[in-house]
């Protein structure tokens, strides 16, 4: 099991307070909080190595390239990818989820195609394909739900047909917790020719992931979801795919050789790393997943599990609450959302604020998943490593006075 | 006094409860829609005039306790008033939700909307607390830019 107390300490943020409350922070699926490392890493980057990468001969750049390229082979052992040249580093997961639709799609579907979406999806894994589908003609279909806010397959090879050219979706839903079993979709969807993109951004901080095992095509996911710094996302593809696509954004670093009229790219993954990027926080990216490792993801998901059990426990006794999401610890992560009828979330939020504590209120960037349940948003609590028993009677502690704090007469 | 204490002030939950002038005009004068498409706070206006008079106003509203409370309080505020006028106390309202320095206080008859002086210090709910106004502004804009062009 997790010393949950133990790994408290490495994350000074949490020794905050908000309004003389300690702060108890349940906004994982938005961002991770930061290890001192990682934080350490930052500065130490800044203050004893810093140049740019890649070009330089002299010793700082050479050293700040090695750094950089560790953190590329480190995630290629972390996703099991056959090579780092299969390892993009871009801003996030939406600019990942981007570079396939500008690059790959847009140079392989046509008028008639079909993309295969679902209903759970974050509008990261939507709207660059919205604007591919309005330009090329291309229909996108969803995967339904199920009553128990999981993927209804029943209808599967109805939706996949020959014109489906891609599957995109989301291996863990960042409002319902739902984690999602794709081994199916994807071999059908290989076996009528199409390829397939998983969205791991929530899956990633929750569970082991390997890219080989999954077979699928491309998968995107951020390091702030798991305890990196922001700006760092990263695409990963099949090597085939990559050298066969074109590149998403052009400039420097990307090129081997440049004429006055013409360039060649530089071999992958380079020809993916438009200009300078964000050296100091790849670079960071690296304890972050040195972090993880030394945590193990089995005692991470035992601890998840564990956790997830008894706020669904606690939370599902509260008075007019209303849970969206299974409400079971099977195929389930660690977010949680709610709504407490007639209340709406934005005040909840504020509520449960006033208690030191940090959730998600709104829409989750799932407007269409919202607009399914007839509702605004909802309240989201999501729980990592740092979390504990304690935070989650905080919240219930709380939940219970947002009656009072509304003004609502309470009848029973 | 605790956050919670200052944003959902009494006057605010008691307008929020039982919203002033809900519902529908039928064959009123100005019919207008807003939206905050980010917290799905809705409403629609309608505004019946007679000449410059605003006769009746009345919203039919969805949304969080703040947007909810604060078009009730403007519907108190504004009917029965000149259109002029209805405009100046929208503009007080919304100097004194978006300028940190303005401490404008309404007189008596309008004094439920300093209760919202409050939602200031929370950046992300002052929206809900302009959603009417705004509604209301653009409604009386447009009725302008109508009666020039006639």
């Amino acid at each position: 099991m997790l010393d949950v107390k133990k790994i408290k300490r490495d994350f000074p943020i949490l020794n905050h307070y908000i309004d003389g409350k300690p702060l108890v922070y349940l906004d994982n699926a938005a961002t991770t909080q930061k290890p001192k490392v990682v934080i350490d890493a930052i500065s130490n980057f800044y203050e004893n190595y810093n140049a740019n990468i890649h070009r330089g001969i002299h010793t700082l750049s050479q050293k700040a390239t090695i750094a950089y390229e560790e953190t590329r082979l480190n995630v290629q052992k972390f996703i099991n990818a056959k090579s780092y040249q299969e390892i993009i580093f871009t801003r996030n997961t939406t600019e990942s989820i981007n570079l396939v639709a500008y690059s790959w799609a847009r140079h392989n579907l046509k008028a008639g195609d079909e993309i295969l979406l679902s209903q759970m999806e974050h509008h990261a894994n939507l709207i660059p394909w919205y604007e591919l589908a309005k330009e090329k003609q291309i229909t996108l279909k969803y995967i339904p739900l199920t009553n128990d806010f999981r993927l209804d397959l029943s209808n599967i090879d109805n939706l996949l047909t020959p014109q489906t050219k891609l599957v995109s979706l989301t291996l863990m839903s960042n409002v319902l917790g739902t984690i999602n079993d794709l081994t199916s979709i994807i071999q059908k969807a290989h076996a009528l020719g199409a390829l397939v993109l998983i969205d791991a951004a929530q899956a990633i901080a929750h569970m082991p992931i390997d890219v080989q095992k999954l077979n699928c095509d491309f998968l995107a996911f951020s390091f702030h979801k798991i305890l990196g710094p922001t700006g760092v996302g990263v695409l990963w593809g099949r090597q085939k795919l990559l050298t066969d696509m074109p590149p998403f954004l052009t400039g420097g670093n990307m090129i081997a050789s440049v004429y006055t009229d013409r360039a060649t790219f530089n071999e992958l993954p380079y020809k993916f790393e438009a200009g300078t990027p964000d050296i100091a926080n790849v670079i960071a990216s690296n304890e972050a997943l040195n972090y993880l490792n030394a945590i193990g993801y089995a005692d991470i998901m035992a601890h998840e599990k564990c956790l997830t059990a008894y706020a669904l426990d606690i939370l599902v006794k509260q008075e007019n609450i209303i849970l969206y999401g299974p409400n079971n610890t099977i195929n389930r992560g660690s977010v949680i959302s709610f709504n407490l009828n007639q209340i709406h979330p934005h005040d909840l939020g504020q509520v449960i604020n006033d208690s030191g504590i940090a959730v998600r209120a709104g829409h989750h960037c799932c407007q269409p998943l919202m607009r399914q349940f007839n509702i605004t948003g909802t309240i989201r609590a999501s729980l990592y490593i740092y979390n504990d028993e304690a935070d989650i009677d905080i919240l219930a502690k709380t939940l219970q006075s947002a009656y009072k704090v509304m003004g609502h007469v309470v009848t029973r | 006094m605790s956050l919670q204490d200052e944003l959902y002030k009494e006057t605010i939950l008691d307008h929020y409860h039982c919203p002033r002038n809900h519902g529908v005009i039928s064959g009123a004068t100005l019919k207008q829609e807003g939206t905050n498409p980010l917290c799905g706070d809705e409403l629609t206006l309608y505004i019946k005039l007679n000449n410059d008079t605003i006769e009746d106003i009345k919203i039919e509203a969805k949304g969080c306790s703040i947007s909810m409370a604060s078009s009730s309080m403007m519907t108190e505020a504004i009917i029965g008033q000149k259109i002029k006028n209805a405009q100046i106390i929208a503009h007080n309202f919304k100097d004194m939700m978006l300028n940190k320095g303005n401490d404008y206080v309404f007189n008596e008859t309008n004094e439920d909307l300093n209760s919202l002086n409050g939602v200031k210090k929370y950046p992300v709910r002052i929206k809900c607390a302009l959603l009417a106004w705004n509604t209301l502004l653009q409604s009386l804009e447009k009725d302008e830019a109508k009666a020039q062009g006639e």
